[in-house]
């Protein structure tokens, strides 16, 4: 490896052929920025569309396809992408490697991305318009899309590449690339999260892969993978693509468990507790995603004995899943705290992702769920674990390690009303869903009977409380970026992972001299 | 050993993982298959009046009781899929009888190609609630039907509406709509 000082092509050509671990790593959060205002957009079309009854502002059709591409772009274009943007960013530093193990492999994951995007958008411009049928793809409905449909499954097969080829160098990074000293058990909790989801998408984006693939041959080469007229079986390619699905679901919140374990203790002025016991947790929460996938199926068809097997396995996810909140609160007790942005984001994240917890063991419950399967409970579940749990650490994370990136303070005040603005935009657009389901709101319906008009109302002022506060981050991303107080080598008191050894903003090399670990 | 040699071990030992979990992907549907046969994904149904359970075992033949105080339409629609070419058509548009009377009508269906084909006819019914009391004795659905070139074939089926059918149902359509049955199927 060359080991020039910052010598690099300039201009667009220093992006198109970065092999730099943070070069790649803002590659990746900037791209997932974008994705996270256009998915949020739609978001936003489906708010306006629900905000009173009746059809105001779409078709059904259309609308179908703005909660399909909001789905398929905010898991694959935003929450992903950006937790891979801080893998880029943070594993080297925080393992004392001078960059990633395969540097090249790295700039190709990245640039995969934006062409599966670029899929994903256009297909808005195509005849008939995007995918209808949900993020979920299923068949039948979905064998039923024109061209848009083979659009989304390469752009899927494209962002599955990207992912695979991610996870394996951040695999081979971890194993081959720790400073001297840096045994496993001493990794900060980030980088074994991040281990431990690489393994969990090696093991799953091959049979999502898998899954569309069937699906192309099925819509196009005589095959019947599916297709119940040929013999196949369309229930067959749910159990398929929750395989997938499920441990997806762990791929996008275990590394937001890695960030807030890094705050937590930073803010609390005191060491992570169970430190092992979060290790051991994350990796039992891995290997119980992988065989819990048919809860997301209950009312498909399926042996008593089969739901009682994938109830009880469900909830015991809960058991790893609570010792790592415990430890949360354990390390902020009798802390000396402060709170600052991402302190308070991964407060609201341990506050309001236990709630999305708990609406996912009420869901676990079979008779519950035959009730509430598709309802608006569902949708209000995952966004409480999905926004703020991922969504909400990946904001937390951004300030914690903005001043390490940009070398500059960001504005706390504007942080802080980030901070609050989203929590009560985030609230109210959630919180009244619960009720809305439990009420027998469908999910994925742009109309409805008029007993939900009032709670719909909340949800929709909420979403664009939520929506604009967004444009309140990016504001101040860019002015930190652009000037504001040194931050110094370790802005942060209480933080003592490898990155703050560093100066700030980070070199462009670093550790090209493996630091010691004692 | 070194790193850059250690790297490649490690990438090509998770690159064969990748490749062993999409062989997997498709390992799934035999899987399935073997699943389904052996009756782990039956679900376990304790409603005998279901007539998706199972048409062949469920038709109640002593309850022949005609009510002769009203009439029923019954209408037949005969579709051959997109994909299929044959001419699928009902005998006659619709019938008028007594519920509880045993009817017979027949199908015409012509296999218009030069080869062999094998089909398959899937019922649906509307009002779906009429389902329940629609109760088939004799079907060709029941069966697969295989036609050799240019073979034509009258096909019948024998059926019974049940008196207890709700008084507001004067009239119910039913609808064939026939699917080539490829010789190998993926499952």
């Amino acid at each position: 490896m060359e080991h020039g000082h910052d010598h690099h092509p300039s201009g667009i050509m220093r992006w198109v052929t970065t092999t730099n671990h943070k070069d790649i790593g803002s590659l990746y959060l900037w791209f997932s920025l974008c994705m996270f205002f256009f998915a949020g957009t739609l978001a936003l079309g489906i708010r306006l569309e629900l905000f009173q009854p009746g059809m105001q502002f779409m078709q059904p059709q259309t609308f179908n396809q703005l909660t399909t591409l909001h789905g398929l772009i905010m898991v694959f274009g935003a929450i992903m992408p950006a937790f891979v943007g801080f893998a880029n960013w943070q594993i080297p530093l925080m393992i004392g490697a001078p960059d990633m193990a395969l540097p090249r492999l790295n700039n190709w994951s990245f640039w995969l991305l934006p062409v599966a995007a670029t899929l994903l958008v256009t297909s808005f411009f195509v005849p008939g318009g995007p995918i209808a049928g949900g993020w979920t793809l299923y068949p039948p409905l979905y064998m039923q899309n024109g061209i848009s449909g083979d659009m989304t499954i390469f752009a899927v097969h494209i962002l599955g590449m990207s992912s695979i080829l991610g996870s394996i160098n951040i695999i081979v990074t971890i194993m081959n690339m720790r400073a001297p000293g840096m045994t496993y058990m001493k990794m900060p909790l980030f980088v074994w999260t991040w281990f431990i989801t690489a393994y969990l998408l090696i093991a799953v984006m091959p049979v999502l892969a898998g899954a569309v693939t069937m699906m192309l041959t099925d819509r196009h080469f005589d095959t019947h993978f599916f297709d119940a007229s040929g013999g196949g079986d369309p229930v067959m390619f749910q159990h398929i693509f929750w395989f997938f699905g499920h441990p997806e679901v762990y791929i996008m919140i275990l590394p937001a468990f890695g960030i807030v374990s890094s705050i937590i203790p930073t803010f609390a002025r005191k060491p992570l507790f169970g430190y092992t016991s979060m290790v051991y947790a994350t990796a039992s929460i891995a290997i119980l995603s992988m065989v819990v996938w048919a809860h997301h199926m209950y009312t498909v068809g399926m042996p008593v004995t089969a739901q009682l097997y994938f109830m009880y396995a469900t909830m015991l996810i809960a058991v790893p899943t609570g010792v790592k909140v415990f430890n949360w609160l354990a390390t902020m007790w009798q802390g000396a705290m402060t709170f600052e942005t991402p302190m308070l984001f991964s407060i609201g994240f341990v506050a309001l992702f236990t709630l999305g917890g708990f609406t996912g063991i009420v869901l676990a419950m079979v008779p519950v769920d035959v009730q509430l399967q598709d309802s608006y409970y569902v949708v209000a579940h995952f966004h409480y674990v999905l926004v703020s749990g991922s969504l909400f650490t990946l904001f937390a994370g951004a300030y914690y390690w903005l001043p390490k990136w940009t070398g500059h303070m960001y504005d706390e005040k504007l942080g802080k009303l980030h901070f609050w603005l989203s929590m009560i935009g985030f609230n109210l657009t959630f919180f009244p869903q619960h009720f809305l389901g439990l009420a027998g709101m469908p999910r994925r319906i742009p109309d409805y009977a008029l007993q939900f008009a009032d709670f719909n109302r909340m949800s929709s002022i909420g979403a664009f409380i939520f929506g604009t506060t967004q444009l309140i981050f990016v504001y101040v991303v860019i002015k930190c970026i652009r000037g504001g107080a040194p931050a110094g080598d370790k802005p942060w008191e209480g933080a003592d992972t490898l990155e703050w050894t560093v100066p700030s903003p980070a070199p462009y090399h670093t550790f090209e001299t493996p630091p010691v670990v004692k | 050993m070194s790193t850059a040699k250690s790297n490649k071990v490690l990438v090509f030992k998770l690159g064969l993982a990748v490749f062993v979990m999409l062989g997997f992907s498709y390992a799934l549907i035999p899987l399935y298959k073997s699943a389904c046969d052996a009756g782990w994904l039956e679900v376990n149904r304790i409603d005998e009046n279901n007539p998706y359970a199972n048409v062949n075992h469920n038709v109640n033949t002593s309850n022949t009781q005609v009510d002769k105080s009203r009439w029923v339409t019954v209408e037949f629609v005969a579709t051959a899929n997109d994909k299929m070419p044959w001419k699928f058509e009902a005998q006659e548009k619709s019938v008028k009888i007594h519920p509880g009377e045993m009817t017979n009508v027949l199908y015409n269906v012509v296999n218009p190609t030069g080869k062999e084909m094998t089909g398959m006819a899937v019922p649906s019914y509307s009002p779906a609630l009429a389902a329940t009391y629609f109760q088939k004795v004799e079907c060709f659905c029941f069966t697969q039907q295989k036609l050799g070139p240019h073979e034509s074939r009258g096909m019948p089926v024998v059926f019974v509406v049940t008196p207890d059918l709700p008084k507001d149902v004067s009239t119910i359509s039913l609808s064939y709509t026939f699917f080539e049955v490829k010789p190998k199927s993926a499952s």
